[in-house]
């Protein structure tokens, strides 16, 4: 082979293994939309910061999901345990906000470490019963335990200021909105670094193929035990942030009614590229503002309905296609 | 006389009232070009998984390279320097083969675990998937999904894969299977330039490729050694033309 | 405590007469619907607007309740689902959640968000009392109307010619038609059937339950997923015992530790599925 054609592969190679590093201008744009937006609309502060936390919510989900594979209709679990362990330690005394999301963010993981190896075993329906059930006990759970829960009647939360400097809550909804974004840009941007690292892209391998990983060496009940724990941090992260922007928490969250919804925003969104969450997460809230405006509890029609089609004209096209066409306008070039 | 790459010792695999294995005991020696054929049915799958660790073996052992493996999963193994090929292509089909070879390096360099730097940035590790790419003539299609490649690039793909862990031993399950006719001479090509210090185990149905490529055969005839030697005494043993090579007249 | 015991078996029962036609569908099919509960409303509703609306007597309201959902089952059955059988399960369920999301504001805006009430016929009602036990009128009559549609398809399904080719289909579908069974036509009745169940049992649920309102699919998806995660998929008589185990357990656990209430059933199911992951619903191939 002359020197210029392996010049041109080698080249050609690192090309293809770094193209998803750098940043691309719709991704830009896409944050500094969002940025503006909460300074646009200030008083639509409220459902921004819903969007962004929904965001945050179906970003986990993603990682999961999209990532690795495995399917998942009880990631309320962690959402809601992440809200009531914020909730109850600001209830508790301790109001700092980032300091309460760590902390939230670890209970959560915590579980998501001691129900992963459930996951390990068994079929896809197997794993979507077992995690539904994980959720409905837990919900059941905070349901019976009012006197940590405050049953239906929640906990009364006040937060300090983030970092001593922004107050949040009632009054400082924008404040909220812009800590619910700092929050997800900065975990987003973690989750961005891992899903090109090596442990990313082996996580993509379990996906494709568990046996082929595996015999490439991979352990991967220990790649998904790990992405499994860092998914359920970030849904507990989302949680937590619902607690201490809204200051409501109740014992819903639990339910399966948010893990259904969830699902379906990453699937409007599109699951696998960590964009889809968030975009999902917008489309689905505004569609509910609108829609309930006009037709208040039949909205969620329109949702099945949008659900139903778009798994009969199917997931995979969209999604393809999607990507396709983002593709086309990144690069200029067709396909 | 170092030991051999790959051994086992009165393997006994049953499942329920089948005796899948019965009382299998051969080695393999570093750099040998050996190659296992039997009849449908002779039991080579459950072998096959029994020394990769997929399955845990009722009686006997397994050792890798003098090292008893047989408790070992079967991604352990992998670690230790066993790879396979699987008979039908167990590929990744949204990666493209960079990827793909890049992850096997990565997790070879014990790199896998690595949840911050990007992959591909290791300037050793793009030469080396570079390498691969031109051995086995893939890098046409280096950075196409798996899918869109031919079958016959896909199963070279297959090989290139498991090359890619630096294997000490190499078993293949039927390499050249379901390749069509215009793409089979890559597949023996690629195979006759695999390195010279891997111990390679063939299972294959293919008798010319096994009889081109085999410096020692094996015999499994319903779970058990019907006998082992070099290619000519086992094209004339009577035994074996009765079991096998008489059923199989057109290879 | 034998009261107890009663009641779990009686709501067992209706359990299992509402939740075989997901396990035979399942079985059959490989398709998980969790629509199921749609139709059991269906059932429900017609009784309770026949009763409440037109005066029909409870018991000539039954073969309607099972009528209905299953003629929805058939269509829907032949126009949607067919399409998704070879589908994952995440798009099986995603589908299936699609409708169910469909059919509840449906039926919230055609009937309204109260409960629709069905009441028992005066010679259903009351206690009778059996060696100083006591035990519901209704209880009775359930155990022994589910009872005996459980047997007729134990009979069906091993002593008549559809019945063994439907045990044959759903154990490999592929060689089933290969031998010439009509497939097809047998995952059409067969899901009609088990819809029209669903809707009997919906019926039959109404008063216990105390009525059926719009979210009634949601509220009890999980439960008939739990009865066939523990009952299996391989029959009658496993969809019959992880109902009857589901139903006593429920019932007993809610009186005796009301403070654990449904977690103990979420809690076997989970355990379960722990014990046995494939043997549930893969007859040896984990999908």
């Amino acid at each position: 082979m002359s020197a210029v054609a392996t010049l041109t592969n080698t080249a050609r190679l690192k090309a293809h293994l770094q193209r998803r590093e750098r940043w691309r201008w719709w991704e830009i744009a896409f944050w500094l939309a969002i940025l503006a937006a909460v300074f646009a609309i200030p008083s639509r502060a409220g459902l921004i910061n819903e969007i962004l936390i929904a965001g945050l919510f179906a970003l986990s989900l993603d990682l999961i999901l999209g990532l690795t594979g495995i399917v998942s209709l009880g990631h309320a679990a962690f959402f809601g345990l992440g809200a009531y362990s914020a909730a109850i330690l600001s209830s508790a005394g301790l109001a700092d906000p980032t300091l309460g999301l760590v902390i939230s963010a670890l209970i959560a993981a915590a579980l998501g470490l001691a129900t992963a190896p459930l996951l390990l075993r068994g079929s896809d329906l197997t794993r979507l019963m077992v995690t539904m059930g994980i959720a409905l006990m837990l919900g059941e759970l905070a349901n019976r335990n009012s006197w940590i829960t405050g049953g239906a009647d929640g906990l009364n939360i006040s937060m300090a200021p983030v970092l001593g400097l922004f107050p949040i809550g009632f009054t400082g909804q924008r404040n909220a909105a812009l800590y619910s974004l700092a929050v997800l840009f900065l975990l987003f941007l973690m989750a961005r670094r891992l899903a090109q690292s090596p442990f990313g892209l082996s996580l993509s391998a379990v996906r494709e193929n568990k046996l082929r990983a595996g015999a490439l060496g991979i352990s991967t009940s220990r790649r998904i035990i790990a992405i499994y724990a860092v998914s359920a941090a970030y849904a507990g992260v989302a949680g937590a942030l619902l607690a201490q922007t809204t200051q409501i928490v109740s014992l819903d969250l639990f339910d399966f009614h948010r893990s259904a919804d969830v699902m379906l925003m990453l699937i409007i969104g599109g699951a696998g590229y960590l964009y889809g969450g968030i975009i999902g997460a917008a489309i689905f809230i505004v569609m509910k503002d609108v829609i309930s405006g006009a037709t208040p509890e039949y909205w969620e029609f329109w949702i099945g309905a949008l659900l139903v089609a778009l798994v009969l004209i199917g997931r995979e096209r969209i999604s393809m296609h999607v990507r396709r066409t983002l593709g086309r306008l990144i690069s200029g070039r067709s396909s | 006389m170092s030991a051999p790459a790959l051994e086992a010792r009165g393997l006994v695999r049953r499942f329920g009232g089948l005796l899948a294995t019965d009382d299998v005991s051969f080695s393999v020696q570093p750099g040998a070009r050996q190659a296992l054929i039997g009849p449908n049915g002779a039991g080579k799958t459950t072998l096959i998984n029994l020394l990769t660790g997929v399955v845990k073996p009722n009686e006997g052992a397994v050792l890798l390279q003098g090292e008893d493996v047989t408790m070992l999963s079967s991604n352990k193994r992998v670690r230790r320097g066993l790879a396979r090929t699987f008979q039908i292509n167990q590929l990744f089909p949204d990666l493209s083969p960079a990827e793909s070879l890049g992850l096997a390096i990565s997790e070879r360099n014990q790199s896998g675990k690595d949840f911050w730097r990007v992959a591909g940035g290791k300037p050793i590790i793009v030469a080396e998937i570079e390498d691969l790419l031109t051995r086995f003539g893939l890098e046409a299609s280096m950075d196409q999904p798996t899918r869109t490649l031919p079958y016959g690039k896909q199963r070279l793909l297959e090989i290139a894969l498991a090359l890619a862990c630096k294997p000490k031993v190499l078993l293949l399950d039927e390499p050249a299977a379901g390749v069509p006719e215009e793409e089979r001479h890559d597949i023996l090509a690629a195979l006759a330039a695999l390195p010279a210090d891997v111990a390679i185990l063939l299972i294959e149905h293919d008798m010319d490729l096994v009889f081109n490529f085999a410096t020692r055969i094996s015999v499994l005839v319903a779970g058990h050694l019907l006998c082992e030697g070099e290619p000519d005494a086992i094209a004339k043993d009577e035994r074996v033309r009765a079991v096998y090579l008489g059923e199989d007249a057109h290879g | 405590m034998l009261t107890i015991l009663l009641d779990g078996i009686a709501y067992g029962m209706l359990l299992f007469v509402l939740s075989c036609g997901l396990s035979v569908t399942l079985g059959l099919m490989n398709f998980i619907n969790l629509a199921h509960g749609a139709f059991a409303m269906v059932g429900g509703y017609v009784t309770a607007l026949l009763m409440n609306r037109a005066g029909v007597p409870f018991l000539v309201t039954l073969p309607l309740a099972f009528l209905a959902p299953a003629l929805i089952g058939i269509v829907l059955e032949r126009t949607l689902y067919r399409r998704l059988y070879g589908a994952s399960p995440l798009d099986q369920v995603l589908f299936t959640i699609g409708l169910v999301f469909m059919a509840m504001p449906a039926a919230n805006y055609l009937l309204g968000d109260q409960p629709q009430q069905v009441h028992l016929p005066a010679w259903l009602s009351g206690r009778i009392e059996f060696h100083g036990v006591g035990i519901g009128v209704y209880r009775l009559f359930i155990i022994g109307v589910c009872g005996a549609i459980a047997a007729a398809l134990q009979i069906f399904l091993v002593r008549t010619r559809f019945g063994a080719r439907l045990r044959a289909s759903v154990d490999d579908a592929r060689v089933a038609s290969g031998v010439g069974i009509n497939v097809d036509f047998l995952f059409a009745i067969t899901f009609a059937v088990g819809s029209g169940l669903a809707g009997l049992g919906g019926a039959l649920a109404a008063d216990v339950v105390g009525g059926i309102d719009p979210s009634f699919p949601l509220k009890f998806m999980v439960t008939f997923l739990i009865v066939v995660t523990i009952g299996g998929s391989n029959g009658i008589l496993g969809a019959l015992v992880g109902s009857l185990l589901l139903g006593i357990l429920d019932v007993a656990g809610k009186y005796y530790v009301p403070s654990l209430g449904a977690f103990i059933i979420y809690f076997v199911m989970v355990v379960t599925l722990i014990l046995r992951p494939q043997g549930l619903f893969a007859r040896g191939d984990g999908r």
